[in-house]
């Protein structure tokens, strides 16, 4: 509270000091775990999943052995197949489910508070526009991919011991079944996709929804597909084109030049990390550079957006 | 220091003026009271001391320049739009870690101790709180914060008149302190006649009025002037009349309560009587000739 003397010579220092007990850290930290209050399927939509797939093994479970049997019998690669082919369903699904929540949740966040109208709420706290749009940011880039390897951990750690329980007791050999598994290399594999691919590569992508999300004042899905399918529909009659076409494939299905070797399959045993390639990448650090731009915008649209 | 200061202060909606060159001066310590018809830009007005909009000329919150700084104002400032805004989704206990956690000048504890003595479970939901309820919350939440001033946008809309007579209770009793400022827009412009300091009308984007309460009490008397004194009370240039009951009642500016005495009964007039005066005054209808057009551009 400002007592009289304060208040009466109003001197810059007076004003500065509440300002300075503010750390940058805290408003942000809180404005991550708001989201999280709110949005509580970016942890229970991959958990579900998971929930169903670890439902789904218990079939699998029960023919086991019999596949155990038959994978002995089968070269290397089909062997491995045969046995790891459910957990690679298993992380696959899990990363979708997270893939699935972040776009909704990447269109719905700042246009939902606009709509219910609570944005007069959070803007009445000492929390700026861009420390917002960063923890929303954060959400999308950070915490659903860490969440989404560390729920998929835990589901296949308890894939592992009841299907090694059931090795087991059907008299085959443990270390065997998880030599062929290859567990430990698939989840490297799988951080590193979700690092390079999710994390880097769609940063542009989530960013983007992120920006129509802060932009429109209705049907923000619509607003996030319309233009881009617009412009290569457009790019197609008027010259007959597709280069746009090509550019969105390349951005979604992208990030390729992360991995050499293998199928392409990001949980193929056989596919090699390629870091150095996939940083020299022209097109990796000028998406990230449009992240930034767009979360930069975002940022600034929320400053000036009423509710609706 | 003043808290709020505004020289020329504009604001245009495409071709709609909301702010048409308001200035503003409130001293910090006062409770404020500011009245308009609808659309007559109180809202905008506060929006701009809030750091919500962008708007043209010079405004001063607290020192500082709303739009530019509004995250470090808002650790001095706190303010309630309506009652609808907390978010439906989140539970009384989040509202609070939430607040706690971004707020440096909030105290859990006083939180808690308003939120005691009210029936609202930390395990609830906004949604399912009932409307009086949350704005109940609200302003546990907003009392709790050490500010040097508070906003009050309509904030007892649609409350009914138990929850609005307790929220201004516990508004003076438990947060006014005489160093914080209030300023508060309501159409209840009744329950609020005896909470603030300083009243201000707004209209059209303009300020028309604005006096304190001790003035107001000084200066303005309204008379139910006797049939056969008529005459001689318009003499005396009332700035309104009205017709009550078969009774002309004239509202009077800075005339001596015992000439007025004489005429017939006099009392006080209700900030929402004088209310209609000025805006009456403003539009130019003069009702049976006798409104004079003396508030256009009186300020404090």
């Amino acid at each position: 509270m400002t007592t009289p003397s304060q208040a009466a010579n109003g001197t810059f220092e007076s004003q500065s000091a509440p300002a300075a007990a503010l750390t940058p850290t805290r408003p942000f930290y809180w404005s991550v775990r708001r989201e999280l209050f709110e949005y509580r399927s970016i942890y229970l939509a991959p958990l579900a999943i998971g929930a169903v797939v670890l439902l789904g093994f218990l079939v699998v479970l029960a023919r086991l052995p019999k596949t155990m049997q038959r994978a002995m019998t089968m070269e290397p690669m089909a062997h491995r197949h045969a046995l790891a082919q459910p957990f690679d369903v298993a992380a696959s699904l899990i990363m979708m489910a997270a893939f699935i929540v972040s776009i909704f949740y990447s269109l719905d966040c700042l246009y939902g508070e606009r709509r219910d109208r609570s944005i007069l709420f959070w803007k009445s706290l000492p929390v700026s526009d861009l420390t917002t749009v960063l923890a929303k940011a954060c959400i999308l880039l950070l915490v659903l991919q860490v969440l989404s390897f560390a729920i998929t951990l835990v589901v296949e750690t308890v894939m592992l011991l009841l299907s090694s329980a059931v090795v087991a007791g059907s008299g085959f050999s443990v270390t065997e079944y998880w030599s062929s598994l290859e567990l430990y290399s698939t989840m490297w594999g799988l951080a590193y996709h979700l690092v390079t691919v999710h994390m880097l590569w769609y940063a542009p992508l989530y960013c983007w929804l992120l920006l129509v999300s802060a932009w429109s004042r209705r049907m923000p899905f619509l607003w996030a597909v319309l233009p881009p399918f617009a412009v290569v529909i457009f790019e197609k009659i008027a010259f007959h084109t597709s280069y746009f076409q090509s550019f969105l494939i390349e951005r979604f299905s992208g990030g390729n030049e992360a991995v050499g070797g293998g199928k392409g399959n990001m949980l193929d045993p056989d596919m090699h990390m390629t870091p150095g390639p996939f940083l020299l990448t022209p097109g990796l650090w000028l998406g990230l550079l449009f992240a930034a731009a767009f979360l930069w915008s975002a940022a600034r649209l929320r400053r000036q957006r009423s509710p609706l | 220091m003043p808290c709020i200061e505004a020289r020329g202060l504009r604001k245009a909606f495409g071709t709609t003026v909301a702010l048409d060159g308001v200035d503003l001066r409130v001293e910090e310590g006062r409770i404020l009271g500011l009245i308009g018809p609808n659309g007559a830009g109180k809202t905008t007005a506060l929006n701009a001391i809030l750091g919500l909009i962008p708007y043209d000329g010079q405004l001063r919150v607290l020192g500082r320049d709303p739009w530019v700084e509004r995250e470090r104002l808002m650790c001095d400032v706190s303010f309630i739009a309506d009652v609808a805004v907390l978010p439906r989704w989140i539970r009384v206990s989040e509202a609070i870690d939430y607040v706690a956690g971004v707020h440096p000048r909030f105290d859990r504890s006083k939180a808690e101790g308003f939120l005691g003595k009210t029936t609202i479970k930390r395990s609830s939901r906004v949604r399912e709180l009932s409307k009086g309820m949350v704005a109940q919350l609200h302003l546990a939440l907003v009392m709790a914060i050490d500010a040097r001033l508070l906003i009050l946008d309509e904030p007892t809309l649609g409350l009914d008149i138990l929850y609005r007579k307790q929220f201004y209770d516990s508004l003076l009793n438990d947060y006014y302190d005489r160093t914080r400022t209030i300023i508060v827009t309501t159409h209840q412009v009744e329950e609020i006649q005896h909470v603030i300091t300083d009243l201000m009308f707004i209209d059209r984007g303009r300020i028309v009025f604005g006096c304190n309460m001790e003035d107001f009490e000084s200066r303005f008397a309204e008379v139910t002037v006797k049939p056969e004194r008529l005459a001689d009370a318009r003499a005396l240039k009332p700035i309104y009349e009205r017709q009550l009951l078969g009774r002309s009642i004239l509202l009077f500016d800075r005339v001596d309560r015992q000439q007025l005495a004489a005429l017939g009964e006099v009392h006080t007039p209700s900030i929402a009587d004088l209310f209609v005066a000025v805006i009456a005054s403003q539009n130019g209808k003069p009702q049976a000739g006798q409104v004079h057009s003396q508030f256009a551009g009186v300020t404090r």
